[in-house]
């Protein structure tokens, strides 16, 4: 048996594990949790099982040559169904919102736990609570009735540009990273940043020597976390971001999302049975692909840093 | 390495802590900037109607909430009710009972990937499968067991922050008092777990009430003039509301949406008072 | 040093402080309250009445409001029609497995949607064209140059064919507003119009473009959007823009933007450039961009007694009334008969 404490360590109380009381109630209990536990699994298997069989059908009528390397997404024009500026389009402006909404979510929860008076906490946590429900559609109009219009006043920006979905989902997952790191830094146990204060180090020096690395993992969490959303985002850059048929990199000009996509033709009025329609179930499965790919990178990532920081 | 003056490195950490209140700065300018124009756009249109008056497209003035604010309310029950009790058990799960194994870790993967998919794919998700598949319809059940679905990773991964900010000792002393590991967790570890615990609940309330793509894809309704009356009874919610509004033509209606947002705000803000206020009261008697 | 959280405590402190005494299922019990609190209310507020009888309609998000002013009236307790808006296409698949009852259509069904409908049983598929949407070619309120276009000069404006035998043999694409009127700036047109996905995309293409004859292209380098007040904000932003969207948003946005006479080169509808207005999209001589908007139903829902009196209703005095008051264009006298006709009794 592995760790008994929850961060996964323990060795010294491995043999306290096999020595908890176990009544007859305990397996059933324990099954149900596992149940809600694989309720993920379940739900996973249920999206696949939604999109795979459209995809299938789709890609017996379009090559996934084609669609995976094709640099020109204009299914309704041209005809063209390369899925690369969709993706491009989408770790772009993933990538370039938790640029902006890490640091600025780090920075607000380490804030909050150890330079602010509680009082002072007690009333910005939830303050921070609120930007986490303000549905995406206001911050889509937000983005293009305030932060357009300075983007093109600075830098010249189109009226749609990928920029705006940037900066306004950066500041939609501050509260993830605020929230979550923010309960990441509280878990850790007093004597540590006692033991730091001991030694003579200053509070910012205990914060980045010992308390940040000792709630690593529940901050990387956090990180992956924004990403994903970020990376999920549709509402925003739908309204905000606009549709682009080419591969760019061009962040002040309009780009298209896998997301994006999606929402666009699930809620527009193209025909249910046509190929058009249908290639919004081969970019959800690809968005979901991406996303497997990226959660399964930080595992692995994270499982090498765990080791290293216990 | 040579040890800096203390000077040096107080000075060091006076310039951080600017930066760390540039995060919260940001985040309060935007949310004041937002907060701010949408009731400056809303203003003329923060009557008492605006709650009692169905949808009305034709009147801007005759404009209201009424079953949206309903619809709204129905669907964040029922779906805290699913999704809380679902992605607080899974957490315990992953905290308590798993061993950071294989299984442990397949699973985990499979919340965090959830939690990346678009929103819209929960919508035709819920539409292949509770829609069609349960044959319930396009009605209220349907659209909360389908953002159950969507809410359920962010809550799993919240609660788990909170079970794991347990201190270890607690578990030690449950056991050497002979508890069984489902007392120990159900009498010491949730209880002190329950400010976190509060915080995913609110953080997924947030979620909840916000989303719109998913509802539409559903079925959720733009024209409704009755209250909902039932799990069994088609919806209207606020967010697909005022996204019907938005999109009317005249600078009237930007008027009356913003209305809608401010509606759901303090819906919200009502929903994160009761649960702050519990976390604060708890929080005060932490070890 | 301070710290933020009590130095010493204990649980037995915690308790001293008499406060709540947390138990799990404390919690779950004032959360469980709480909710049903709320559905409880929301309950009580309809009472226990029996269900209402129900109208399903879903489709465009161009139509619902016409269809959304008419159930507005049409309904009470006993009956209630609700209005949704996934989409033409998203309705037209709902209507065919008979999960709606009427479907909002801002283009007519396609052949293989209506396949779909035979396939699942909905037979008797019946479009009622229920108002004209008088698709408007705008630009900024500061282009002082154009006051109007014929079709041709639109074909080349949005075709991606450059070569000069493009639009019907009018000519190839342009770039700059010189290009079709050497008095005119020497500037790029930017050009705005709804997304790919949208049935007002799919017409303005087919008749500006596939009805010339050609098989010319839209070209794709257009700023589009699915919310058209998001193109009265750009185009009132930008003085070389050029976009199109329904009528209603150019009267409510004159101050911002200025639409268009155009001009057909057909003189049996009306010589010379038209600009849209309620008569002229009325009469038809707004051509081609008025546009039809339509309400389908099957044999299942002609079926029943509450569809055929909503639609009735919304074929009415009052029901044309309400049209106009979407600001989209009423069907003639004339034309209503035609389409009331098509109601069974």
């Amino acid at each position: 048996m592995g760790g008994a404490n929850a961060d996964g360590t323990g060795a010294p109380l491995a043999s306290l594990e096999a020595k908890w009381v176990w009544q007859p109630g305990e397996t059933l209990v324990r099954t149900l949790l596992f149940i809600a536990a694989a309720f993920a699994i379940i739900a996973t298997f249920a999206i696949v099982f939604a999109l795979l069989l459209d995809t299938v059908i789709f890609f017996g009528r379009v090559s996934p040559l084609d669609f995976y390397t094709g640099t020109k997404w204009s299914p309704v024009i041209d005809g063209l169904y390369g899925v690369l500026p969709l993706i491009a389009g989408t770790l772009l402006i993933a990538g370039g919102a938790v640029v902006i909404g890490i640091p600025l979510g780090l920075s607000a929860a380490i804030f909050l736990r150890e330079y602010a008076p509680a009082r002072v906490r007690e009333i910005l946590k939830p303050v921070l609570e609120v930007l986490a429900g303000i549905p995406s559609i206001v911050f889509g109009f937000f983005a293009l009735l305030l932060v357009s219009p300075t983007l093109k006043a600075w830098f010249g920006a189109d009226y749609f540009n990928a920029t705006n979905a940037i900066i306004v989902i950066g500041i939609m997952v501050i509260p993830i990273v605020s929230s979550l790191s923010e309960d990441a830094l509280t878990a850790v146990p007093t004597d540590l940043r006692d033991g730091a204060f001991a030694l003579g180090a200053t509070r910012f020096e205990a914060m980045g020597r010992v308390v940040i690395p000792a709630a690593f993992s529940g901050i990387m969490a956090s990180f992956l976390l924004a990403f994903s959303r970020a990376v999920g985002e549709t509402m925003v850059v739908l309204i905000a971001a606009g549709e682009n048929v080419n591969l760019t990199f061009d962040v002040l000009g309009p780009m298209s999302t896998l997301a994006g996509d999606i929402a666009r033709k699930a809620t527009g009025d193209l025909p249910v049975g046509s190929d058009l329609y249908r290639s919004l179930f081969a970019v959800g499965f690809t968005l979901f692909v991406i996303t497997l790919l990226i959660n399964l990178t930080s595992d692995i990532l994270r499982h090498r840093f765990r080791e290293a920081y216990d | 390495m040579k040890p800096k003056s203390r000077v040096v490195r107080k000075a060091k950490e006076a310039g951080f802590v600017i930066i760390f209140l540039a995060g919260i700065g940001v985040a309060l300018g935007v949310l004041g900037v937002l907060l701010a124009s949408l009731i400056v756009t809303a203003a003329p249109y923060l009557t008492p109607t605006l709650i009692t008056n169905y949808a009305n497209y034709q009147d801007p003035t005759r404009a209201g909430y009424a079953a949206a604010i309903a619809g709204t309310l129905w669907i964040l029950s029922l779906t805290l009710i699913f999704s809380l009790p679902l992605g607080i058990g899974a957490a315990i799960y992953l905290e308590e009972y798993s061993h950071g194994g294989r299984i442990s870790r397949i699973l985990q993967a499979g919340v965090s990937n959830l939690a990346g998919v678009p929103s819209v794919v929960f919508g035709l998700l819920g539409l292949l499968v509770f829609v069609r598949g349960l044959h319930l319809g396009a009605v209220v059940l349907a659209g909360a067991l389908t953002l159950t679905i969507l809410v359920f990773p962010y809550v799993v991964i919240t609660a788990r922050e909170a079970i794991r900010a347990v201190p270890q000792s607690i578990r030690d002393a449950a056991l050497a008092m002979g508890a069984t590991k489902w007392q120990a967790i159900r009498r010491q570890v949730l209880p002190a777990a329950a400010p976190g615990l509060l915080t995913a609940s609110i953080l997924a309330a947030a979620r909840t009430i916000g989303e719109t793509a998913p509802l539409i894809v559903i079925g959720a309704v733009v024209l409704q003039t009755f209250l909902p009356y039932g799990p069994d009874s088609p919806f209207v919610a606020l967010p697909v509301q005022i996204y019907a509004y938005i999109d009317l033509p005249g600078p009237e209606w930007q008027g009356v949406s913003a209305a809608g947002m401010i509606v759901l705000l303090l819906i919200l803000f009502a929903f994160n008072a009761v649960a702050i206020v519990g976390r604060n009261r708890m929080q005060r008697m932490r070890w | 040093m301070e710290t933020n959280e009590p130095r010493s405590s204990s649980i037995q402190k915690g308790s001293r402080k008499g406060g709540v005494r947390i138990t799990t299922r404390g919690i779950v019990i004032l959360l469980v309250i709480i909710l049903a609190a709320s559905g409880v209310g929301a309950y009580l507020a309809f009472g226990n009445r029996a269900p209402p009888e129900l109208v399903r309609i879903d489709g465009s998000s161009t139509v619902y409001p016409i269809t959304s002013a008419w159930a507005a009236e049409f309904n009470n307790p006993g009956r209630q029609v609700v209005v949704a808006f996934s989409g033409t296409g998203g309705g037209f698949s709902k209507f065919c497995r008979g999960e709606t009852d009427l479907s909002d259509a801002s283009r007519p069904i396609k052949q293989s949607e209506r396949d779909a409908c035979t396939a699942s049983g909905i037979t008797g598929v019946v479009g009622f064209n229920i108002s004209f949407d008088g698709l408007s070619v705008v630009v900024n309120h500061g282009n002082t140059w154009a006051d109007h276009l014929t079709v041709d000069q639109l074909c080349r404006i949005w075709t991606q064919n450059t070569s000069s035998g493009a639009c019907g043999g009018a000519g190839g694409q342009v770039n700059q507003w010189n290009e079709l009127d050497s008095s005119w700036p020497a500037r790029k047109i930017k050009l705005y119009g709804p997304g790919t996905a949208s049935g007002t995309f799919d017409y303005f293409v087919e008749v500006i473009l596939t009805n010339r004859r050609t098989n010319d292209r839209i070209r794709s380098d257009f700023i589009g959007s699915e919310d058209d007040n998001v193109l009265v904000s750009g185009i009132a932003n930008d003085l070389d823009a050029l976009g199109y969207f329904g009528y209603a948003y150019v009267v409510e946005n004159t101050s911002r933007v200025k639409a268009l006479a155009i001009d057909d080169g057909n003189a049996t509808n009306g010589a010379g450039p038209i600009f849209p207005s309620e008569p002229t999209i009325k009469d038809g001589t707004y051509a081609p961009l008025s546009r039809p908007l339509f309400i389908y139903a099957s044999n299942r829902s002609l079926g029943r007694t509450v569809v055929k009196d909503f639609l009735r209703f919304g074929f009415s005095d009052r029901g044309t009334q309400l049209v106009g008051g979407t600001g989209y264009v009423s069907l003639t006298p004339a034309q209503i008969a035609v389409e009331v006709a098509k109601i069974p009794p």
